[in-house]
């Protein structure tokens, strides 16, 4: 591995921190740079952070480091996270390892390209609305996002508090459960992550019949129009595959997935108006200049790119006096829909499958004029992060022109980590 | 329907929701949000007909913890990434 080349442009910052023995002291890792590192400058992508140099570890990282991971460097990633190509990184685009011409996707892109370029053997990204699926299912790896509540988000950068997850990815299924297995479990530093983990490495050690009776139900609001032809494809050969290790698949009906879009992004932009806000260039962060506060914290604060200043600027607007019954209220009550779906749905199922994406990546340059259209290629993604379950992308094949990787989406109910990973590592092994 | 979408938002309410979240932007920076904006706006409209007396089941207990006082970030690391400090306190703009 050479570390002192780069590309793709998946770091922002390269380091060498190498803690010894353990579980994990046979892997190299990347870290998101939305991930505390001691010592180690964490900017998430943004001019805002730039120069920042966190005083203590993220949870996460502190356990890779108890581990003996060898953490080689931060990953690139959409600005805050706030992305599906990696392209909005106030530290220029990563491109994808399997052609160079298209986006990485994201947010966590930069993790997904340093994998998939065999740059580093696992990396940790984070996943708000498909931040690792997306990349993992357009650069061909596996991303794994843990349920709500079983990672620690002490010391990652808070974006969407109620949404984000950190989740490790990987160029296979058992080296993603190898790293779930150090970083997840009961943080008291984390209010939100008091459940008990599993032994997940144990959980993919013999999969054989792992589908067997196992029953999985597509429902047909992810499989529908906006599904390019070729990721159809793919996606209905995965089934076959399901169907031939003796699973059942069923289609089912999830009708508040229709609005799960849009209460995402209502959600989302909201929390993040109110999580940016503490960026005013006094604690950390370059300060800004004005004839009074107001004005030093707007110029500071000009330095957030637009996508950023287009989320927290809409997440104000929506909850302002006047349009918060408009949209915030509707989209918690969307959520707790969603919610409901999944639970009735997983009651009956194993797993719910769809396609990760539901088209090949981007050319790149091609989604940012239009932040609409980026947006409405989160459809499949965004809804799992309502419900909070957890949810892996297996590669599946590859489609469309230039033959590009496409991601199979496998979602269970809460805390079903091992029998998630099981079905997934089964998977693998059979396609 | 498009005409009503066109006027949900323009650059003179760009500038106040700016203004309100402390974003400093130029007059051809808020020109250049109101489509994005009117798009993105129109598409909650999706959100109109979501019933407003959904139950949410919670299904999660408050944990407590007791209140105990143990070390926390030592003073110096806390102040380690900030431009201006004094006495060992943070330094922001004079608020007048």
């Amino acid at each position: 591995m050479s570390t002192t080349e780069d590309s793709f442009n998946a770091f922002v910052t390269r380091c060498d921190v190498d803690s010894g023995e353990g579980a994990l002291d046979d892997l190299t890792v990347g870290v998101k740079d939305n991930i505390s590192t001691e010592g180690v400058e964490t900017t998430c992508g943004s001019k805002v952070l730039e120069g920042y140099v966190p005083p203590y570890d993220a949870t996460a990282v502190e356990r890779l480091k108890d581990a003996g991971a060898h953490i080689v460097g931060k990953t690139n990633m959409d600005e805050f996270g706030m992305g599906t190509t990696t392209e909005t990184s106030a530290f220029g685009v990563t491109r994808n390892p399997t052609n160079e011409e298209y986006v990485p996707g994201g947010s966590s892109g930069g993790s997904a390209a340093a994998v998939a370029a065999g740059d580093v053997d696992a990396a940790l990204g984070t996943d708000t609305g498909g931040s690792v699926r997306c990349p993992a299912a357009f650069c061909g790896v596996v991303g794994l996002k843990p349920t709500y509540g079983l990672v620690s988000r002490y010391g990652l950068i808070a974006y969407a508090n109620s949404l984000e997850t950190i989740g490790p990815m990987a160029r296979d299924v058992e080296t993603t459960a190898r790293v779930l297995d150090v970083i997840a479990g009961a943080d008291e530093r984390d209010g939100t992550c008091g459940a008990e983990a599993e032994d997940y490495v144990a959980a993919v050690e013999d999969t054989e019949g792992a589908l067997e009776d196992a029953t999985v139900a597509v429902p047909d609001e992810l499989v529908g129009d906006g599904v390019e032809d070729g990721v159809r494809e793919r996606f209905d050969d995965a089934l076959e595959t399901l169907r031939a290790e003796g699973a059942e698949v069923r289609e089912v009906s999830m009708p508040s997935l229709e609005k799960a879009l849009a209460a995402y992004y209502v959600i989302a932009m909201g929390e993040a108006s109110s999580n940016l806000a503490r960026f005013d260039g006094v604690r950390y962060g370059p300060g800004g200049e004005g004839d009074n506060w107001n004005e030093e914290f707007a110029d500071a604060r000009a330095r957030f790119g637009d996508e950023v200043k287009r989320r927290i600027m809409l997440g104000t607007y929506a909850l302002s006096e006047g349009y918060y019954g408009e949209y915030y209220d509707k989209a918690q009550n969307a959520r707790a829909l969603v919610r409901q779906d999944f639970d009735d749905v997983l009651d009956e199922a194993d797993v719910v499958a769809s396609p990760t994406m539901p088209l090949t990546p981007f050319r790149i340059g091609e989604a940012l004029d239009d932040p609409l259209q980026m947006y409405l290629a989160d459809a499949n993604t965004t809804p799992v992060n309502l419900a909070g379950v957890p949810s892996i992308s297996v590669p599946c094949g590859r489609a469309g022109e230039d033959d590009l990787p496409v991601g199979l989406q496998l979602t269970a109910g809460r805390f079903e980590e091992a029998k998630l990973l099981s079905v997934a590592r089964d998977f693998e092994a059979a396609r | 329907m498009e005409d009503e979408k066109e006027k949900r938002v323009d650059a003179e309410d760009v500038r106040h929701v700016a203004e309100l979240a402390r974003v400093s932007v130029t007059d051809d920076e808020a020109e250049g949000f109101v489509e994005g904006f009117n798009d993105v706006l129109g598409y909650f409209e999706t959100l109109d007909d979501v019933p407003g007396d959904v139950e949410a089941e919670d299904d999660f207990d408050n944990v407590m913890r007791a209140d105990e006082p143990r070390p926390s970030l030592p003073q110096e690391d806390a102040l380690a990434n900030a431009e201006e400090t004094e006495d060992g306190y943070f330094k922001g703009p004079s608020v007048s």
